[in-house]
């Protein structure tokens, strides 16, 4: 018999704000173990929550770049459960009002086009993280990532197959990258998912029983884990190997394989209820407009402008549309410069370069786009020669210099003195007749070499075609 | 008999604080053994407000389990009884032995306005998100205020004036401009005595003496059945149950306060600390909140009672249109004994101050009974107490 594989997504996103959702404690990855912890997040007795008004921001932001409707009157309801990551033994987020519902999300696969429809966006806290001390054999709390805002995007059971979700989960991070809602980078666990699955006879319109799986650490691991939990739930049906039930199931990538967690019977009453200590928040048309407005031009829209209207090659267009700082980069340097080639080149090799040295990604970029739109019209008005701007760059990516005031004080402008340059390679041809009767027998390729010399000697501020010009005159006079 | 848990050096003007405001000089136990000791980080804005205001910190008060008790009974550190065997709060204990100018305290469930109405104290429960509530040990977040008890309406005035105004650490203060109209001295010109409140003679003397006492001073008063108003105290307890529930999971003996020595496991962990820290009043609250706000019982009960609590505002809405405010019995007697401390009493007893607890609104004890206003009219309300303090 064939099957059909009903798959339905729960996809956190630590969101890119500086504090955490109801304290002003740093939001920020890492550091040393309960450094950004304050009375609040730690659940202490007589701390009041204040909602952090960018968390509501990025959180509508989600939504509309998600085409969902945005709540104008968002709620938040506490969730009561007993672990110690948990400092106050409830998570606040949102279960009545979620800020954003009824979304659509469109994917590409080899199967052609489709649309995933968004069940709900809801906004919470993150919990914190349980360390083993195996010298005590004891669990030691941190509580830095506690109160971490979080989106959770809650998807319809629309999703098929592997590949339909990695195109799903890849859309939703190019998407929530280029709004700069979130770095999404599942390896640091800004971006999890959970896996709802269940399997049917082919044709079938009642659903399987259902499982969850967490603990999926990247996309292949959620690749593997789908094709293993399918499997596992078909032999279950046709073979009897085991009785499916409704439960969640930890991933555990190295051995391959799942394992069941807690079952439904287990699984607490979490026991919602409105948050008396945190109003209604109501979002006027002031604040809705204020966000529609921040929404970047979608990616493949961008790509498609930068083929059509300013003729970049589809490759160059599709590395500057991975990321939203290579596009803003990009968009200022072109509107400084008019070049766009020239600006795709520099940031597509040079500026790659420098990031990949760096240990950054495209989206850590902080090159001043003005900057490099001026560099390049340096270059293209001869003012600076290549080698050159290559070094200018390099100075403007660590800071944001004036290309012109730092190619005047480091000597990198193209001279026009013509005596000071024949007089340069006068000297050099006079210094090596052997190259020189070398290249007169016919060995062209020797020029090359007092070429470099020439222009060493002029630390490269001389127009290469002017040099050569000359260099040939002067080597047929000698 | 426990009045105070820790006392200051007092200086100048000094208030105590009951033992549900988090103070950083002074340990903070909410009555419970689960909090026996323990120290804040830091302190509740009506401490820095009161310093701000010139006053000092005399100590701390005992309170019952985490204040919502009848008077105080179910407290950890014991009971407080006056020379004739019945239950008093300490705050009005303290006040009595007139060395502070008043006491700060938190009206989870009307145990301050029974306290005042018995000892003949005045006590204000202000407007809801007037005063703010950063640093007290959350129960029922909803609708438990930061209130003020003294011996006269002028020295609650004084200390209200303190300490009420907007703290951007409270997301559910009113603004500051909502706030600063609550001390108005406005006169009343008329009040309603609500009936169906059934009490014991002694608080019908007080209610009819207070009558009189108004209308010689020109206010003009009538009779209004209050009976749906009683609808209050059972919607009111499944809501501060549920709250108190969510509110006091916090105390898991993992990162401060009582941890029980007898664990393995975190299960147990847990369940060990709670069971021998907790008070037998506060684990049956803890039930009964879990339940009310369980799958099941969400809607036909949680919900409900927010329900029953927008028609309790609505019908105050209705009597506020025609009296500036309604005079109600704060306790159904003027004695506690034993059997009116016994398990589940406050319940019961609550009936009276549910309403005012539900709805936010202000309430004011004084000569024995209460007075409930339109939100912000807490100035008015003193005013009627200063009434009934002339009238004697």
């Amino acid at each position: 018999m064939k099957y059909e594989t009903v798959i339905g997504l729960e996809v956190h996103i630590e969101l890119a704000t500086e504090s955490k959702i109801f304290c002003s404690c740093s939001a920020k990855f890492g550091g040393e173990q309960n450094d950004h912890v304050c009375p609040a997040c730690c659940g202490m007795p007589g701390m009041l929550p204040i909602v952090n008004k960018h968390v509501v921001d990025l959180g509508m932001t989600a939504g509309m770049m998600l085409n969902c409707h945005i709540n104008r009157t968002t709620t938040f309801d506490k969730k009561s459960y007993y672990y110690p990551d948990l400092p106050c033994s409830y998570q606040t987020t949102q279960l009545f009002a979620p800020v954003a519902v009824n979304g659509l999300v469109d994917i590409e696969t080899s199967q052609g086009k489709k649309q995933i429809r968004i069940k709900q966006i809801h906004m919470e806290e993150d919990a914190g993280k349980l360390v083993h001390d195996d010298w005590s054999d004891t669990s030691l709390v941190d509580f830095n990532r506690t109160s971490v805002p979080l989106i959770e995007i809650v998807s319809q059971p629309d999703l098929h197959s592997a590949e339909e979700v990695i195109a799903y989960l890849e859309r939703l991070r190019s998407l929530l990258r280029f709004a700069r809602v979130s770095d999404c980078r599942m390896e640091q666990g800004s971006m999890r998912c959970d896996v709802n699955l269940s399997v049917r006879p082919e044709g079938s319109n009642v659903l399987g029983v259902r499982t969850e799986m967490k603990n999926m650490n990247s996309l292949s691991a959620i690749e593997r884990a789908i094709e293993y939990e399918t499997a596992r739930h078909i032999d279950a049906i046709e073979n009897g190997t085991e009785e499916l039930v409704q439960e969640t199931r930890r991933w555990d990538d190295l051995k391959g394989k799942s394992f069941s967690m807690r079952t439904k019977e287990n699984a607490g009453d979490y026991r919602y209820f409105p948050d008396p200590n945190i109003m209604p928040v109501v979002i006027d048309d002031e604040w809705f407009d204020s966000i529609k407005a921040t929404l970047p031009e979608l990616p493949e829209v961008k790509k498609a402008r930068y083929m059509g209207e300013l003729g970049l090659n589809e490759y160059d267009a599709q590395q500057l549309c991975d990321s939203r700082a290579l596009c803003d980069c990009f968009e200022q340097a072109y509107a400084v410069c008019g070049n766009a080639k020239e600006a795709a080149n520099y940031l597509i090799s040079d500026c790659m370069n420098m990031l990949n040295k760096a240990g950054l990604t495209a989206d850590q970029l902080t090159l001043s786009g003005a900057g490099l739109g001026k560099l390049i019209k340096l270059v293209t008005e001869g003012t600076v020669s290549r080698p050159n701007a290559k070094k200018i760059l390099a100075a403007l990516f660590e800071q944001d210099v004036d290309p012109e005031t730092y190619a005047k004080d480091n000597g990198y402008i193209v001279s026009n003195d013509t005596d000071l340059l024949k007089t340069v390679v006068k000297a050099v041809v006079a210094s090596d007749p052997k190259t020189v009767a070398d290249y007169k027998a016919g060995k062209e390729k020797v020029l090359m070499a007092l070429f470099g010399r020439c222009m060493k000697e002029l630390k490269g501020n001389c127009d290469p075609q002017t040099l050569r010009e000359v260099l040939i005159e002067e080597v047929m006079k000698a | 008999m426990k009045i105070y848990l820790a006392k200051a050096d007092a200086a100048g003007k000094s208030v105590a604080l009951d033992d549900m405001i988090l103070t950083k000089a002074l340990p903070t136990t909410a009555g419970s053994k689960m909090l026996d000791g323990y120290m804040s980080l830091f302190d509740a804005t009506v401490v820095e407000k009161l310093e701000q205001a010139g006053y000092s910190v005399a100590g701390k008060l005992n309170v019952g389990e985490f204040g919502f008790d009848v008077t105080g009974e179910t407290s950890y550190f014991g009971a407080v009884k006056n020379a004739d065997g019945a239950y008093v709060s300490a705050s009005a204990a303290a006040l009595d032995e007139g060395e502070i100018a008043a006491v700060v305290t938190l009206d989870v469930n009307g145990a301050p306005r029974r306290s005042a109405a018995q000892s003949g104290k005045v006590f204000i429960k202000p407007t809801y998100g007037t005063v703010s509530r950063y640093g007290t040990v959350p129960v029922a977040c909803s609708g438990e205020t930061v209130g003020v008890m003294a011996n006269t309406s002028d020295s609650v005035k004084a200390v209200l004036t303190a300490i009420a105004g907007y703290d951007c650490k409270d997301g559910t203060m009113h603004p500051q401009s909502k706030i600063d109209a609550s001390l108005r001295d406005a006169k009343p010109q008329k009040i309603a005595f609500l009936t169906g409140f059934d009490t014991d003679e002694a608080v019908s003397a007080k209610l009819s003496a207070f009558k009189t006492a108004c209308e010689s001073a020109g206010v003009e008063t009538a009779q209004v059945d209050g009976s749906i108003f009683k609808l209050a105290s059972s919607a009111w307890n499944i809501l501060m149950c549920a709250e108190l529930c969510n509110n006091v999971s916090r105390y898991d003996g993992i990162k401060y306060g009582y941890r029980s020595k007898e664990y393995t496991t975190i299960d147990e962990l847990y369940t060990n600390s709670r069971t021998e820290a907790f008070g037998d009043e506060l684990k049956a609250a803890i039930l009964y909140g879990s339940d009310v706000l369980s799958t099941k019982n969400y809607m036909p009960v949680y919900d409900k009672a927010l329900r029953v609590r927008r028609v309790l505002v609505e019908a105050f809405g209705e009597l506020f249109a025609q009296y500036d405010a309604v005079v109600m019995p704060a306790c159904s007697r003027l004695v506690y004994g034993d059997a009116d401390v016994a398990p589940y009493a406050c319940y019961e007893e609550n009936v009276y101050t549910a309403p005012a607890s539900i709805s936010g609104l202000p309430a004011v004890v004084c000569a024995g009974v209460q007075i409930v206003g339109k939100a912000f009219t807490d100035g008015m309300l003193l005013e009627l107490a200063k009434i009934a303090e002339e009238g004697k």
